[in-house]
């Protein structure tokens, strides 16, 4: 993806972007310019710079391989399950796998992640909530 | 002098032990994250707010923290330049080119301090500067109505992406991308939800906090990702002998001129909008060079080649700050980063800070000036220390990062929703960067977006729907002229100044490889 497609996106967004707020609700009491104006000419700017890269663009960026890509998209799976996962599993176990997940994926041998992920999990759960008193997710065992 | 009474007020907030501990503590974990390649101030800030926040910190405790960490970050950056040759962040980069080369020759102990001494330096007087510069910003500001912080507003935005910006375009998209989602939400003055797509938890727009970290510290982790780890320190660890730790004082004098003359420009570039550190260390160091370099010793080591874009990056993230308190509009990156700590607060910046919250501005002041002599401190005698973290590899560096961004955004608000929403902007910084798009102004957008809104419309209300009034006054056409000479000059000079920058740098690696 180049800059040419991603002015091609940004241009989708601002056409997305100007109709939905045309659609906003007026409401009875308004100001002069109310609140269509502002968004709209948001959107007009947004339109405009995508039209700029796609009418000059840059040299293209080093994408990494698929594989790479796959590897990001595993993280960002992964950091998603995450964010549900905290409250149902509780703070510790949960980040502790998740740790443990990415610094395997960063190249540490399994074993080596898995005593990293627990060691990242206790040490941010000391810290933070023992030491400071943060309040962390909780799952069934209370911790 | 008012301004010294006000600061001596500062003192007497700052010398507190809560505030003394936490500037301590800033100070400590802001030399580590700038010294961390990859990690700089503005990442080691933002996740270092969300924290801050739910810890229940009141406004100053809070401030006096995170820029503690904002000015050890940039104690820090040059930590890794010298050693390494790798800028721990930005501003950093033109360290590399003398004190890389003064660590081979076994005098990187003498660098790393002599590069201390100069950091101190430069912060110390520009913050001097700030305590002289702000209140009469003030005074200026304080003539502004709407429509004139509606042109300033714009002259922010105009200018963030910098002299040194390639593509104008891409700085003005990321500004209203910011913009945009700023506009996501309740509408304050109407009270009709717009571009909430019907989903109750987007009624309160999105929480600029989980913007920002995962613009700037998840994607961070990604780039990791991407290249698992192998553009940084690996493998390539710092054996280089430290020699003595102490600079002589024959050097520090030998420096001294460099140093002040870095510290006022680099302070000036600090100021001004759209420059930045960066900038700051660069000018200071080129500047040298031509005033200095008579026997074509810089890039090969010579301690002035350290002093110069040290105290010059320092003093710029000073005179940052001067816009940032006075205007409530930053002039860089990391300012902008801090603008969002206040916000957080709901402390709105500006000239009103000054009249009505001066504990927190004096306060922040002073805590300054005891952040830089604390730095100074630890800097030397503890730099070893310092230089033995950038063993961490990132591999494992880079899940805790990535596990504290979610534990401080859980922290404030407790909800799944917020921590998907960093994940989505995590991905799309990922990509912004790919593209070369600039991250600071989204952030800026995102933040200034609702003020910059009510500020037109204030004025719109006052004037009666007339559009004119936006340049009614000559404040306004002032500030109008400024904003637009400053988005268009970087397209006339902005490549050849980059490839200037670049050229200095390819210069250098070429002598030390």
């Amino acid at each position: 993806m180049g800059d040419r497609i991603f002015g091609g996106l940004g241009l989708a967004l601002a056409a997305f972007f100007i109709w939905q707020a045309t659609q906003i609700q007026l409401s009875f009491i308004s100001d002069p310019v109310g609140p269509r104006t502002f968004p709209i000419i948001i959107g007009v700017l947004l339109g405009l710079s995508s039209l700029a890269m796609i009418l000059r663009p840059d040299a293209k960026p080093q994408w990494p391989p698929l594989g790479r890509l796959a590897e990001i998209g595993m993280a960002v799976a992964v950091l998603l399950i995450y964010a549900y996962a905290l409250p149902q599993v509780g703070f510790v176990i949960a980040t502790a796998l998740t740790a443990a997940f990415l610094s395997w994926r960063l190249g540490t041998h399994p074993l080596q992640a898995i005593l990293a992920g627990i060691a990242t999990s206790l040490g941010i759960y000391v810290v933070f909530h023992l030491i400071l008193g943060l309040s962390l997710a909780e799952g069934p065992l209370g911790f | 002098m008012d301004a010294l009474s006000s600061l001596v007020d500062g003192f007497s907030v700052a010398l507190s032990f809560q505030n003394l501990a936490l500037a301590f503590v800033g100070c400590f974990l802001g030399t580590i994250i700038g010294a961390l390649p990859g990690l700089g101030p503005s990442n080691g800030v933002a996740i270092l707010i969300p924290l801050a926040f739910s810890l229940g910190l009141d406004p100053t405790a809070a401030l006096i923290l995170l820029t503690s960490v904002y000015y050890g970050a940039m104690y820090g950056g040059r930590i890794s330049s010298i050693l390494l040759n790798i800028p721990g962040d930005e501003p950093a980069l033109m360290t590399t080119l003398d004190g890389y080369p003064m660590a081979r020759q076994g005098r990187a102990g003498e660098a790393l301090s002599l590069s201390g001494v100069a950091s101190f330096v430069g912060a110390f007087f520009a913050t001097w500067g700030l305590v002289f510069l702000a209140p009469q910003l003030v005074k200026v500001a304080l003539l502004f109505g709407p429509a004139e912080y509606f042109a300033l507003f714009a002259l922010a935005f105009a200018t963030l992406g910098g002299i040194s910006s390639t593509n104008q375009a891409k700085a003005a998209f990321a500004a209203a991308l910011g913009l945009g989602i700023a506009m996501i939400g309740v509408d304050g003055q109407t009270g009709v939800p717009r571009f909430s797509f019907g989903e109750v938890h987007l009624y309160d727009g999105i929480d600029f906090l989980v913007a920002i970290v995962g613009l700037f510290a998840l994607s961070e982790g990604f780039i990791f990702l991407e290249h698992r780890g192998d553009r940084s320190g690996e493998g390539k660890h710092a054996t280089v002998t430290m020699g003595r730790i102490t600079p002589s004082w024959k050097m520090l004098r030998f420096t001294t001129p460099a140093m002040a003359r870095s510290t006022v420009l680099g302070f000036i570039a600090g100021v001004l909008p759209g420059a930045g550190a960066s900038l700051g260390s660069f000018l200071a160091y080129t500047a040298e060079k031509q005033i200095s370099d008579k026997d074509g010793t810089f890039g090969k080591g010579d301690p002035r080649g350290v002093a110069a874009p040290e105290a010059g990056n320092n003093a710029a993230a000073g005179g940052a700050l001067v816009p940032m308190l006075a205007l409530g509009v930053p002039g860089s990156g990391t300012t902008a980063v801090l603008l969002a700590v206040l916000l957080a607060l709901n402390i709105t910046p500006g000239p009103l800070l000054f009249t009505q919250n001066p504990d927190v501005v004096w306060g922040l002041i002073a805590a300054l000036f005891i952040g830089n002599i604390m730095l100074l401190a630890m800097n030397i005698p503890m730099v070893g220390m310092f230089a033995r973290v950038l063993m961490i590899p990132p591999k494992f560096l880079m899940p805790i990062v990535a596990m504290i961004s979610f534990v401080g955004i859980y922290g404030i608000s407790g909800s799944t929703f917020d921590l998907v929403v960093m994940v989505i902007f995590g991905v799309l910084g990922w990509v912004l960067r790919k593209l070369d798009v600039p991250l600071v102004p989204v952030i800026l957008g995102t933040l200034l977006g609702n003020l910059m809104e009510a500020n037109l419309r204030r004025a719109m209300t006052i004037s009666d729907g007339d559009w004119g009034v936006l340049f009614g006054s000559p404040l306004a056409i002032g500030l109008w002229t400024v904003a637009f000479v400053g988005f268009v000059l970087p397209i006339i000079v902005g490549k050849r100044l980059k490839k200037r920058i670049h050229m200095a740098k390819e210069e250098a690696s070429s002598i030390t490889d």
